[in-house]
């Protein structure tokens, strides 16, 4: 190895070997046994609980808490199941801080709440790990239903339909099924293959047949799709990238931040994974926060976030954001780029100081430089190839109550969709919901009032 | 600083805290180790007669039952009386009583129900120097078997037949340590007083089963495959044990008779309520066999801080001041009428007290859609299970409504003077009264 954090321009192995496994390490490492019960023990069994409201899929919190408790932590991973497929993945990515443990009435009590994220991690670790798989599929309807998009919203809607008997082709763009799961999440956060061996263990259920590499508007048309299946859920989620709109943006060393956070998660040896010596990440979401926190773990000497509105702006949460600085990541706000700035190599970015005033945001006149021969760009994504027949709202595939498009026939859910926020966890509640949705259209009133 | 020192049945010890005759007490190491940490006395645990020791299982003797963080609520234990020799025993208790004059040094016995028997055993001890004996008539399991223990402790003739021998046969106070396995425990102790008894101990361990392996199908402690009832301490059963220390102190027959109190005292408030409740001193073991002997320092600092602030002198200041505020059911006041009050601000809006009331009692608590909870006085009977089940201190409160308001759950107005089921107009016997 020759290469060091103050190696100039953009070079892979600056750190020594053993590095890459403690900086890529769980970031937050499983509750033990006993760990589990004096954290499940915390847990108050509210009335009606708040936590549950506050989980966009309704996990019967205090529920599996509590069969935690009472030694029964594959009992509690079935209670999250039956709400939330994902729940290991869930466990793991979950904003809790401002969803169910924000809620808990233990935070408004005393400032800590359970631990509700990394008790349902105990649970569904412990019953995932044994391999087996906790629900059966009725019997089958017969019906035949495209599930377009394999993240989590494609995920939980076929997994919820092969479960009602129901026979389910999931269609993905990328060689591996997992949406954001598998390319879109920094790594430190779903270690050991998480994301795929959660689909695989989904998977077991039956009746889904996945088929990679098959994207809308190539392989795949709307039309085809309708005229073949019962059914049709698009969960294509967000493949557009925004662009800055910066004087120099096309230079070959600014980069899609989800691209970069994609290639590390598919490297196989992170040594080999080239970052800059000083990173710039553009941007302010959990995006931007997973792109820099990995380029440093990988061994960049400077990453700086910028962001243009100010900090409380910021989609990244107030944990997000604290641990980025506790990686040694400096977070700018109040700043928009203006051009970048380098001949073959790049060089810097240039800032403008912004103000947020009733017109909106205006440059202060101020500018800066920072130095950078890498930049991120992770200022949002934008729906993409989302077929023509179905009507957009906002740049998103409209829907209404369970997922309905303006197509019968056609749902949609996850990001690619409206309401709801941009979370695995509000993906997996509206590929569910679809699913029931589908489920109830496709059996008929009658029969559903007859199971 | 209250002055901790006590003389109960003559016996003085620094401290009112005596660890109990149970396995911290089989040997001169650990008593030698407890005295070294503060422990005002021990009974050593009990002796039986010359001859073959007993022996004991060689298998697991304790049974137990947790609270969060594995936290010890409750022991049961299968372990019979000392299985050492008589005269290592008492070799051992000559020599730590003379190192150590100023603790008190108790000896339980446990000998078959033959006068000769008794008579054999209590001249060896006193030749030790000890101060006095207890008679253990209260260990449930073994030898109890062999008609020992609470075999003897569950009959009160037997009771009073051996306690008449001991103090024939003997100089030294005689302490009779009860079993709780019994109806009404008031006939025990009497029949301890009726035989002349110096004081009586209680209680000795409660008959339990503490867990069944349900892999095995098998009660816990398990022997090869085979469990046994063991005798149950600990804070588990405090309760049990302060009602019968209360109802031994109020009962007329046996109003004056020493107590020491035995049974969950772990701190120092613990040991304040037995004291309260009519003990002269306190017995301690499962909190030994649970954290060491270090945390009698705690029970004595607390007491003796709590003594200060109180203005309690002396430990006998302080035994006894509960017990004329023991009653019965129908002497209490009917016109004492409260309502629950939730303080909002400290509500944390988690709606136990809801699912309690709703549930399980009256219908007296409201939730209003953004869970704010409020008592309805129409409904609420004053349980308090709200008070019980809430996570935060205080928050719920029992408000006294003053005379001459009216209950809105009954419609009458609230009496002034004291009016209790004796006198009330329900009562079939107080009418015949009134007649």
């Amino acid at each position: 190895m020759t290469n060091s954090p103050r190696t100039p321009g953009i070079a892979p192995a600056r750190l020594p070997r053993e590095a890459y496994a403690r900086n890529f390490a769980d970031v937050e490492p499983p509750l033990d046994a006993h760990e589990a019960m004096v954290a499940a023990d915390r847990c108050y069994f509210c009335h009606d609980a708040p936590c549950i409201t506050a989980c966009p899929t309704a996990i019967d919190i205090p529920l599996f808490i509590r069969q935690i408790q009472t030694g029964q932590p594959e009992g509690a991973a079935k209670t999250i199941f039956d709400q939330n497929i994902l729940g290991g993945m869930c466990a793991r990515v979950c904003p809790t801080e401002v969803l169910c443990e924000e809620a808990c009435v233990r935070e408004a009590a005393e400032g800590k709440p359970v631990e509700i994220g990394r008790l349902q991690r105990y649970a569904t670790d412990t019953l995932m790990q044994r391999g087996v798989h906790p629900f059966e599929r009725a019997a089958p309807t017969g019906k035949r239903i495209a599930v377009v998009g394999a993240g989590p919203a494609g995920l939980a809607c076929a997994h919820r339909l092969a479960m009602k008997g129901h026979d389910v082709v999931l269609m993905d763009a990328r060689e591996k099924a997992g949406g954001l799961n598998e390319y879109g999440i920094a790594a430190y956060k779903t270690v050991d293959n998480f994301a795929e061996a959660e689909v695989n263990w989904l998977l077991q259920i039956g009746g889904i047949e996945l088929r990679t590499g098959q994207r809308l508007g190539r392989e795949l048309s709307l039309a085809a799709l309708e005229a073949e299946y019962d059914a049709v859920f698009l969960g294509l989620g967000l493949a557009g990238v925004n662009a800055l709109r910066s004087e120099g943006e096309e230079h070959h060393h600014v980069q899609d931040a989800v691209d970069f956070i994609a290639g590390l998660r598919q490297a196989g040896d992170l040594s080999t994974v080239a970052v800059g010596r000083d990173v710039v990440v553009i941007g302010g979401g959990m995006t931007a926060v997973d792109a820099a926190v990995q380029s440093k773990l990988l061994g960049a000497e400077n990453v700086t976030i910028v962001y243009r509105r100010g900090q409380d702006r910021m989609s990244a949460s107030t944990h997000e954001q604290d641990h980025a600085a506790s990686k040694g990541v400096r977070i700018v706000t109040g700043a928009a780029p203006l051009r970048i700035i380098g001949g073959d190599h790049l060089e810097a970015v240039e800032f403008a100081y912004t103000e947020e005033g009733p017109d909106g945001l205006t440059p202060t006149g101020e500018t800066f430089r920072l130095k950078a021969d890498q930049v991120f760009k992770a200022i949002g994504q934008h729906l993409a190839g989302a077929p023509e027949d179905v009507h957009i709202e906002a740049g998103k595939i409209a829907v209404t109550g369970p997922g309905r498009t303006t197509r019968l026939g056609v749902w949609a859910g996850g990001d690619c969709a409206t309401g709801g926020d941009d979370l695995t966890v509000t993906a997996v509640a509206e590929g569910r919901d679809a699913a029931e949705d589908i489920h109830a259209t496709l059996v008929g009133a009658a029969q559903l009032a007859a199971e | 600083m209250a002055d901790l020192t006590t003389e109960f049945v003559g016996i003085k010890s620094p401290n009112p805290f005596w660890l109990a005759s149970a396995p911290p007490t089989d040997k001169e190491y650990n008593v030698r180790r407890a005295f070294e940490a503060g422990w005002g006395g021990v009974v050593w645990k009990t002796l039986g007669e010359a001859g073959p020791p007993i022996v004991n299982v060689n298998g697991p003797r304790y049974g137990v039952v947790y609270g969060a963080d594995r936290r010890v609520l409750g022991l049961n234990n299968i372990e019979l009386i000392t299985d050492r020799p008589l005269e290592v025993n008492l070799r051992e208790i000559k020599a730590v009583k003379r190192d150590w004059p100023d603790r008190a040094m108790v000896v339980s016995l446990m000998v078959p129900c033959e006068e000769q028997a008794w008579k054999a055993i209590l001249p060896l001890v006193e030749e030790t120097g000890a101060d006095g004996v207890e008679l253990n008539f209260g260990c449930p399991h073994g030898m109890s078997e062999r008609g020992m223990g609470s075999a003897v402790g569950q009959v009160p003739d037997y009771i009073e037949m051996v306690t008449r021998w001991c103090k024939q046969n003997t100089r030294m106070p005689v302490i009779v340590k009860l079993t709780p396995n019994i109806t009404d425990i008031r006939y025990p102790a009497r029949a301890a007083r009726a035989g002349g008894a110096d004081a009586v101990s209680l209680i000795n361990t409660v008959n339990s089963i503490t867990s069944v392996d349900l892999d095995n199908m098998c009660p816990e402690p398990m022997i090869d495959g085979k469990g046994t009832h063991g005798g149950y301490c600990g804070p588990a059963v405090k309760p049990l044990a302060l009602n019968m220390v209360a109802e031994i102190a109020r009962d007329p027959e046996t109003a004056g008779l020493p107590i020491s109190g035995i049974g969950g005292v772990t701190t120092w408030r613990d040991a304040a309520e037995f004291l309260a409740l009519g003990a002269g001193n306190v017995q301690v073991c499962t909190a030994a066999m649970t954290y060491g002997f270090k945390v009698v320092q705690e029970m004595a600092a607390g007491l003796s801080n709590w003594m200060d602030e109180k203005g309690y002198a002396s430990v006998s200041a302080v035994s006894g001041r509960a017990v004329p505020n023991v009653t019965d059911w129908q002497h209490l006041n009917l016109n004492y009428v409260t309502k629950a009050r939730i303080d909002q601000d400290s509500c944390i809006k988690c709606g136990r007290c809801y699912a309690a009331c709703e549930d399980t009692s009256h219908q007296a608590i409201a939730m209003s859609p953004d869970r704010v909870f409020m008592v309805i006085d129409a409904e609420c009977v004053a349980c308090n299970l709200c008070v019980d089940v809430c996570p935060v201190e205080d928050c719920i409160t029992m408000e006294r409504l003053a005379a001459g308001a009216i209950d809105p759950r009954t419609g009458q107005v609230v009496p002034a003077e004291h009016g209790d089921w004796t006198t009330h107009p329900n009562n079939p016997g107080a009418l015949k009264a009134a007649e």
